[in-house]
């Protein structure tokens, strides 16, 4: 810290080094040197008080402690899991953590590489060749996927069909992404959790371009025709984009093998806490889609001296070349997370990612069995194979969580009737007191 | 100053490469609880130990620039220090809940929120804020499709987005993505926005004018008054990037200039790790009028005056984030904010425009225009910009931004921000004056002293290998 008493205690300057620079520049006050017209000049009062580094980690320490103490079984698209302690001390190694954009790549080898890895593993788990190097979230990446849906699609429809059951945040910028462009977005019906392929096939004509659908559902709902949505998306001339995230990849039939065209979903299942909603977007796509692809791309060439190295590529699809005719206005990701994502899939390797995918499936049905047993309670509500969530009937949805969380336990409410329950190895240890909980709250 | 950067690669021994090598293939639905058709035959990822990867990892660090490591003086990202204290807040493992927790039981974030919505509508001089946009270039989609919502509910149909010429790629991309045609602004000759030429571009088209002031070579738009005043009567609104709002940091507010609705790069201005490309985050301000837009939800007291509540504001135009946007970030501006106060806020524009202005004198390479903000843009006259920058790295500097922006011929733009010492800018210049010194052939055939020597872009573009998959496709690859 500087031990200047006033000011910020992030310039080195001391008031002799300031001096000679204003020498150096020709002025007696810093205050000289601002070009602001009177007129709109501000005096710098915020009321804000300096505190001291202890004083703010204090203060927010106590502000933190006023969330309730709660034992979460919150998903519905985005999840806690365990993160290796790895992960934490070596992303937070300075050398990546306080590094810019790979603008200079021969000085910035090592983000690279580590990206072309990240890279590489969504390769792996999508089954496409072309990953990017991140959207923002979910939301996001599946936005961006319906606009490269209309920069790419062969047909002359301008329909996204996405599920009734699409999450509003998801839907809702969905809607804000494509307001600019010529296409509008319509829903198709989920039958008993997953796609009513019926009211699909019925739904989807020419005027449809993008076909979008999620494995496992937003409740969790493992879909077994996913290759026939593809199927359905194919015969019209639509591109089909698969929701899914990083860990149900690594146990779940690659979305390439269904026919996706396009990939998009939560990659930040590794990686990253709960965080309040932050995220990291996966994008991953088809070759022939390579020069459309909105985000960073890392790619592999060599050096002067012959030697492989990692470099920034197809800039040229990008804001600060193209502008106006950009793939997307991305500029700032998410790579840190990305890196974040990749150490912990490192961490885990095939057999560890497999095997924590296989307990998400385990872990859901061991729980709705529990649940299930109780009386008055029905889960799950969904006649599927789960993964790590489902949706559970209970008569009055409302108290019965209102009556979980006097008892240390979140859940989602779905309607007056629903609940949704989701479980990763991070609570599964709590999962016997969830169920007592659940039999003391329902009991009437 | 002379510089060796680690390099791990030339040994193949040590090749610091994950899968490619040290894949292991498994069959994740071998004694699966699904049947076989739901699970996939084949997964294949590194399997290294706990060890290895501690040391994979490291390596790859050490062959990395970070602003801990020196100076990152690239003009108009702001890449300032970012203090540890930041860190420890944001690791709090009582704020790392879930999105979708009832509001009542999350108290503590939303009080957080609530603090920063009001600490940046003060420093924006603007009346509500939304923390939503997970970036700066999110922020300008969410602002501008705030500015269509608002012309729409007048029932006023407008067309054209207006950007100078020098602004921010993002600019022109965002307002093409919310659907506008962009018409460009040249600048005049003094580097400014023309404000003649901004007269002639307006008319019932416009729904907006981006500004970034200063500019994006370090000038104020002195003219702001009159910009406003120009894009006002037209029935156009005033956007502010906040890419370069350090400079101002308790000097000038958007708002009191004339600005309708603004975003803040809280991780430039603030303080966040910009972490290898983000996570950023754009909250966006606007003025009263248009408050009743912002995406939802929005945080304010509880009526009974008992904590605080999310709300939707009455027309608001929905979501651009599925969540509530990069919380981590959000937690270390306010945390920043709260260290520097009313003095540390005004010091860090001061010092940063006293260091722009110290560098700009050192620096032997021409540098038009002036006077100077936070950043300038040096030319580099007859020698080629980007082999400069090559031969700066070799120097122990992260070189500026180069041939951007293109008002200035081979430009490099500079921004050395309020983290660097006198001595360290004395450093930045020596490297540039050398650099100036050395021969072309020297500029051409760096940097020599770095992880890589120089790449290949154009190749890797025309032949681009973007996995490990990939490199076995390469005929070039042995």
């Amino acid at each position: 810290m500087s031990g200047r008493s006033e000011g910020t205690p992030f310039a080195p300057h001391t008031a002799e080094t300031t001096a000679e620079m204003l020498a150096a520049v020709g002025v007696d006050e810093e205050a000289e040197l601002f070009d602001i017209p009177d007129a709109v000049a501000f005096d710098g009062e915020f009321g804000i008080p300096a505190r001291s580094e202890r004083e703010v980690i204090g203060d927010l320490r106590d502000t933190f402690a006023r969330n309730d103490d709660l034992t979460e079984f919150l998903g519905r698209g985005h999840y806690g899991h365990y993160v290796p302690a790895l992960v934490d001390d070596l992303s937070s190694r300075s050398e990546f953590l306080t590094s810019y954009t790979q603008y200079q790549p021969e000085i910035t080898q090592g983000f690279l590489q580590a990206l072309f890895e990240y890279q590489s593993m969504l390769v792996e788990l999508t089954g496409l060749p072309v990953a990017n190097c991140s959207m923002y979230d979910a939301a996001t990446a599946l936005a961006e996927a319906a606009l490269l849906a209309d920069r790419v699609r062969s047909t002359s429809g301008e329909t996204v069909l996405v599920p009734e059951d699409l999450r509003d945040g998801k839907r809702s910028t969905l809607d804000n992404y494509v307001d600019g462009s010529s296409l509008s977005v319509a829903t198709y019906p989920y039958d008993d959790g997953v796609v009513d392929l019926d009211a699909l096939r019925d739904r989807v004509d020419d005027d449809v371009c993008y076909v979008y659908a999620e494995n496992p559902t937003v409740t969790g709902a493992i879909e077994e025709n996913l290759a026939t949505v593809g199927d359905v998306a194919a015969d019209n001339d639509a591109l089909f984009c698969v929701g899914s995230d990083v860990v149900a990849l690594g146990l779940l039939r690659e979305p390439a093998s269904a026919g996706a065209d396009v990939v998009v979903g939560e990659a930040g299942a590794l990686g990253l806490p709960t965080a309040y909603g932050m995220g990291l977007g996966l994008f991953a796509c088809r070759e022939e889609y390579l020069r459309q692809v909105p985000g960073r791309l890392v790619g592999a060439g060599e050096d002067a001296a012959g030697m492989r190295a990692y470099t920034l590529t197809l800039q040229t699809r990008e804001q600060h070349i193209r502008k106006e005719r950009a793939t997307s206005n991305i500029c700032t990701n998410q790579a840190w997370v990305a890196l974040r994502t990749a150490m912990h899939v490192a961490m885990l390797g095939a057999s560890g990612l497999a095997d924590l995918a296989e307990d998400c499936v385990r872990n859901a049905r061991d729980l709705a069995a529990d649940l299930d047993d109780l009386d008055g309670v029905t889960a799950p509500l969904h006649d599927r194979h789960h993964f790590r969530e489902f949706a559970v009937g209970v008569d009055d949805a409302p108290a019965v969580a209102a009556g979980l969380r006097e008892r240390g336990y979140a859940v989602h409410v779905l309607d007056d009737g629903t609940l949704q329950v989701c479980v990763t190895d991070l609570n599964a240890g709590e999962r016997d007191g969830l169920v007592a909980a659940f039999a003391e709250v329902t009991d009437r | 100053m002379n510089y060796d950067q680690a390099r791990y690669g030339d040994d193949e021994r040590y090749e610091p490469l994950l899968s490619e090598k040290d894949g292991k293939e498994v069959d994740p639905g071998e004694g699966s609880v699904l049947p076989d058709d739901l699970t996939r035959d084949s997964l294949e990822l590194p399997e290294l130990s706990e060890p290895e990867l501690a040391r994979h990892y490291t390596r790859l660090s050490q062959m990395n620039w970070s602003v801990e490591a020196g100076p990152y003086p690239l003009g108009s990202c702001t890449m300032k220090y970012n203090p540890s204290f930041t860190d420890v807040v944001a690791a709090d493992p009582n704020a790392a809940v879930h999105p979708d927790r009832d509001p009542a039981t999350v108290q503590g974030n939303l009080e957080l929120l609530h603090g920063l919505q009001g600490y940046l509508a003060d420093i924006g001089g603007m009346d509500a804020v939304t923390l939503q946009p997970p970036a700066g270039a999110a922020g300008e989609f969410a602002g501008i499709t705030v500015a269509k919502a608002y012309h729409e509910a007048n029932g006023d149909d407008r067309s054209e987005v207006i950007v100078p010429a020098s602004a921010h790629g993002t600019n022109f991309a965002t307002a093409a993505m919310a659907g506008y045609d962009v018409v460009e602004l040249p600048s005049d000759e003094d580097g400014r926005v023309d404000v003649e030429a901004l007269e002639a571009a307006v008319s019932e088209d416009t729904a907006a004018l981006m500004l970034t002031n200063p500019n994006t070579v370090g000038l104020f738009e002195r003219d702001i008054e009159e910009i406003a005043t120009v894009v006002h009567d037209a029935g156009g609104l005033l956007y502010y990037d906040g890419a370069n709002l350090n400079a101002l940091l308790g000097r000038a507010r958007p708002g009191d200039m004339g600005f309708d609705i603004m975003h803040y790069n809280v991780h430039k201005t603030f303080a966040t790790p910009h972490g290898g490309g983000g996570p950023g985050a754009g909250p966006v301000g606007v003025t009263g009028e248009l408050a009743e837009f912002l995406p939802r939800p929005q945080v304010r007291e509880a009526p009974d005056g008992d904590g605080y509540e999310l709300f939707d504001p009455e027309r608001s135009v929905g979501k651009v984030h599925g969540f509530l946007g990069n919380w981590l970030v959000l937690v270390r501006a306010y945390a920043y904010i709260h260290r520097l106060g009313d003095q540390g806020l005004l010091d860090a524009s001061a010092k940063a425009v006293l260091n722009a202005n110290y560098l700009a004198e050192r620096v032997e390479f021409d540098v038009p225009y002036g006077p100077f903000h936070h950043e300038f843009a040096a030319t580099s006259g007859d020698r080629d910009a980007a082999d400069v920058a090559k031969r700066m790295l070799d120097y122990g500097v992260h070189p500026p931004t180069t041939k951007w922006p293109e008002m200035v011929p081979e430009a490099m733009l500079t921004e050395p921000t309020e983290a660097e010492s006198k001595s360290s800018l004395d450093d930045l210049a020596a490297a540039f004056n050398a650099a100036a010194a050395d021969s072309v052939e020297e500029l051409e055939t760096a940097p020599s002293k770095t992880t890589a020597r120089r790449i290949d872009q154009a190749d890797a573009a025309r032949n681009p290998r973007l996995s490990w998959q990939a490199l076995g496709e390469s005929p070039d690859d042995s």
